[in-house]
């Protein structure tokens, strides 16, 4: 498969909050997502209430598809930042360890190069979060360790869902 | 791929409605829009031209509930149907869990359902998968026009593996809940053989 299965522990979730958390502050930003780059929700911090998260998560991977699709059209390997402005309003989207996306939204309280700079700090920290949590994925399923929810279900439990 | 979180305790999984153009994927989204409850359902996104054709996709995400503690959600996307959106089918089917594949039951539009399941594994074998290995359902849509094909027939040209097929009228809604319940079944089942 192209991409392995992602799973998310306890553990590296909260690190991996600690860091955005930090970012938000440093950065002077409204909020943080990370999208994984099938377009899944990650995490998020700040504002993430006024925001419905399921569809910018969907929307920014879209986003990151298509802008990948044009790079390879030119012979780019992908385009690793984009930076959408509005009147208000900016996003700064960038693509962290290969495969997650990091999307800051801030107004003019920050301003882009104050972003980037703390969007580049961070994602060094997320990087190895994510490359510790693949090799513990890979680990467990090399051992074949059973905490895997889904292996005890029965058929019963599957119905149920749809009852 | 799916992805579980242990943290918030979720496991999110991605079906792809695929057919030829006016196949009727929109409309079954629509549906499964209309007739879900409030708090299962987030909002639907149509990226679509000013016709009304997918440019790009159409998005839903539905909780179905909890199984052993975790919720289960599943994030539907159709692709575009028109034959020169080839690039942006691509791009939706990374990350899938499952595949629907609506088909025209109109005898003119055999040909265009044929060259579509076609593309559809072609474009699933460029990102590494294989339909016969995926969790996969076929669903025979617009079987209320007059000019529909016998299942039969439909069957014997797009369904030569027997996956689960379904009859359909998406635009009454005939048949699309069976259909996203096979599908998503079909996952969960896969997920418990932990592939």
């Amino acid at each position: 498969m192209s991409n392995p299965q992602l799973v998310m522990y306890e553990e590296e979730f909260q690190e991996i909050n600690d860091v955005i958390g930090r970012l938000l502050k440093e950065a002077n930003s409204k909020v943080i997502f990370l999208v994984d780059k099938n377009g899944q929700l990650i995490s998020g911090v700040g504002e993430t209430e006024r925001f419905d998260t399921t569809s910018l998560a969907s929307l920014t991977a879209g986003n990151i598809a298509a802008t990948g699709g044009l790079a390879k059209l030119i012979g780019e390997k992908e385009f690793s930042i984009l930076f959408h402005e509005g009147e208000k309003d900016n996003l700064h989207i960038s693509i962290v360890a290969g495969r997650v996306i990091l999307v800051v939204l801030f107004d003019s309280r920050s301003s882009l190069g104050l972003v980037r700079l703390r969007v580049k700090k961070s994602s060094e920290e997320l990087a190895s979060i994510f490359e510790k949590l693949m090799k513990k994925s890979e680990e467990k399923e090399k051992r074949g360790s059973s905490d895997f929810p889904f292996a005890e279900i029965t058929d019963d439990d599957i119905d149920n869902l749809f009852s | 791929m799916s992805f579980i979180n242990y943290a918030s305790r979720e496991i999110n999984c991605k079906i792809v409605y695929y057919g030829p153009g006016l196949c009727g994927k929109t409309t079954n989204l629509q549906f499964v829009y209309q007739k879900t409850a409030p708090d299962a359902k987030g909002k639907m996104i149509s990226l679509a031209t000013e016709t009304e054709r997918t440019l790009f996709f159409d998005f839903l995400p539905l909780s179905l509930g909890e199984i052993r503690g975790f919720k289960t959600r599943f994030h539907l996307y159709t692709v575009p149907g028109q034959v020169f959106y080839d690039a942006s089918r691509k791009l939706i089917l990374k990350g899938v869990d499952g595949v629907v594949f609506v088909a025209d039951s109109q005898e003119e539009r055999i040909d265009a359902n044929i060259e579509s399941l076609e593309n559809l594994r072609l474009n699933l074998k460029e990102q590494g998968y294989d339909l016969d290995k995926l969790p996969y359902v076929v669903q025979y849509n617009k079987r209320d026009l007059p000019g529909a094909m016998s299942v039969e027939e439909l069957r014997r040209e797009l369904n030569p593996t027997n996956v689960p097929d379904y009859e359909a009228c998406a635009t009454t809604g005939e048949g699309v809940f069976e259909t996203l319940k096979a599908v998503a079944k079909s996952i969960l089942v896969d997920l418990k053989k932990g592939k």
